[in-house]
């Protein structure tokens, strides 16, 4: 049950979205977000949705993946449009009694920040659906490398990502084990409140962490003796633009230029 | 002189207390001399313990020698300078399978060592193709190492190392967290590679089946080498290896205690077929 939880969501298709670029991805994503916070009349969210609308489209990527994304976050979207509704004070008044007093001003501020959270988090997972774990670092990595002009170890960090994400199913089958065996001793990790549960997990923690420092030492010395020293290297699958990645950025200014024209109407 | 060899070699653990303080030293490699032709397969034997991993690790200059000197293909392992030098001519394959696959799909971990050694995009593709070829590992090479048996695990670590073209492969206990049949499968792919490619081979192993191919055969106790020659000439000495807690091969035991009861067998019998042929002999004989 333990190994199903998998990290990057990727969806596997093959698209126009899945073949870009990760670079294009990256910053695609950025300024879609930064549209959403230029945005500030309905004009200029229909122009976002009908964007995101068409991304989706063409990453053939089926909506309820993206919906799943948007439980995650229900409760925090709740708050902020409560909030919103509530405590935004305004001139015409929809409803008054007691301490609550709902205001026109206050739904409509509730809308827009309603909506923007949700395209916020169906465009930033739009984009983990249509990239694996690897190309993402890769794009970082080489996206963010005039980083290392200023001595941001840009290379190192993007190595420990995808260190990280090769280790992660073999420490959570790690995990398994060790509650199995622990388990089959008469631990008990079913019952009890959230401490006595939280408590229970001190004894798999110990023996993960040791176990983890002992893979760091053993993984250090094979990079070592596979001639790694974080200098100068070659890559195996260098990132290339193609025609479509242009084309893509292209698209990306015109709709933040719109965005900038009509967003504020 | 060979591609490895060691003269006089001594290293030297530091045991500390709590505090750091040196509290003992331990002696895990001692005055070992070894010297090891190319193109050969080498195997050094020994029990827990025995200093052979110590050893193993000092011909990719992961440690270097307290006293004494290692050369790996005429490079002095102990100057700093010579360091890339050493690792690109002996490569290492290390127990664990898991710890030393570093790429997330099979292909860009066999990339990983060619990447490192700055080897033209163009280049690199063509060596990871044939390495996997080489350990009949391409039909997996999209896959996840996750996904992977452990013995299939060892042979893409293999593929890695093959990918820089070392002129020499170590492999520390390559075998020991395998099951049967992993252990078989990484054995004959070592030793294909050594027949068909000329790498030289040094198998670290306590595992008496993997050692009866070899050229030669080292055995180590306490960080000596107590025992040198070829299989034959080393199993023959049943009674010493069994000093050194080691076990001969389940044939050479069974030939060896019918000759203490009396049966005129030659000393050293390696395999099964061999030890049905002298069988058949002295049945023969006695029944004229």
């Amino acid at each position: 049950m333990i190994r199903d939880i998998t990290i990057g969501q990727y969806y596997p298709a093959d698209s126009l979205l899945h073949r870009l670029d990760p670079r294009v991805k990256l910053l695609g994503t950025l300024v879609f977000i930064v549209s959403l916070f230029i945005a500030d009349s309905w004009l200029g969210y229909v122009l976002a949705a009908a964007f995101l609308a068409l991304m989706i489209r063409l990453s053939n990527v089926p909506l309820k993946f993206m919906l799943r994304g948007l439980k995650a976050v229900m409760i925090l979207l709740l708050i902020s449009v409560g909030f919103n509704i509530f405590l935004t004070d305004g001139e015409h008044v929809l409803l008054e009694f007691w301490i609550i007093k709902i205001t026109w001003e206050g739904v409509k501020q509730a809308l827009f920040m309603g909506t923007r959270l949700i395209f916020l988090i169906m465009g930033s997972s739009l984009m983990t659906l249509t990239t694996t774990p690897n190309q993402l670092t890769d794009g970082l990595e080489t996206g963010l490398g005039f980083l290392k002009k200023i001595h941001v170890p840009i290379h190192e960090i993007a190595m420990m990502m995808s260190i990280a994400l090769r280790f992660i199913p073999i420490l959570i089958e790690e995990t398994d084990k060790i509650m199995k065996a622990q388990m089959a001793r008469g631990a008990d990790f079913e019952t009890g409140g959230l401490i006595q549960k939280a408590k229970a997990l001190v004894p798999i923690l110990v023996p993960l962490f040791i176990s983890s420092f002992r893979r760091a030492t053993d993984l250090a010395m094979a990079m070592e003796a596979r001639c790694y020293n974080g200098g100068d290297r070659t890559k195996m699958k260098p990132l290339k633009y193609e025609t479509r990645d242009y084309i893509t950025y292209v698209v990306f200014a015109i709709y933040l230029a719109l965005m900038i024209l009509v967003g504020r109407l | 002189m060979g591609i490895i060899k060691a003269s006089k070699l001594i290293y030297e653990y530091i045991k500390r207390d709590e505090e750091g303080n040196p509290e003992g030293v331990n002696r895990a490699v001692d005055q070992v001399d070894i010297d090891i032709q190319p193109g050969q397969f080498v195997a050094i034997l020994g029990h827990n313990g025995s200093g052979k991993s110590t050893l193993a690790k000092h011909m990719n200059a992961l440690l270097l020698p307290t006293e004494g000197t290692i050369w790996v293909g005429d490079k002095d392992t102990s100057l700093e300078d010579n360091l890339w030098d050493v690792r690109r001519t002996a490569g290492m394959v290390f127990q664990n399978p898991d710890n030393q696959i570093i790429g997330t799909v099979v292909e860009e971990d066999v990339g990983f060592g060619p990447e490192n050694l700055a080897v033209p995009t163009q280049e690199i593709w063509k060596r990871v193709d044939r390495s996997l070829e080489a350990v009949g590992m391409t039909a997996y090479r999209y896959h996840s190492p996750n996904k992977l048996s452990g013995g299939q695990k060892q042979r893409v670590a293999i593929a890695g190392i093959m990918a820089m073209k070392p002129r020499c492969i170590v492999l520390d206990e390559p075998t020991a967290m395998l099951d049967p049949n992993g252990r078989k499968e990484v054995i004959r792919t070592v030793r294909e590679l050594n027949r068909a490619e000329g790498i030289t081979v040094i198998l670290i192993t306590h595992y008496m089946e993997e050692v009866i191919e070899a050229d030669r055969v080292y055995v180590m106790d306490g960080g000596r080498v107590v025992m040198e020659g070829t299989p034959k000439e080393v199993f023959a000495r049943t009674e010493e290896l069994k000093g050194y807690r080691l076990d001969v091969p389940q044939v050479t035991e069974l030939a060896w205690e019918l000759k203490k009861a009396g049966l005129p067998l030659t000393d050293g019998i390696l395999t099964i077929d061999d030890f049905v042929d002298e069988i058949l002999a002295i049945h023969q004989k006695s029944g004229k």
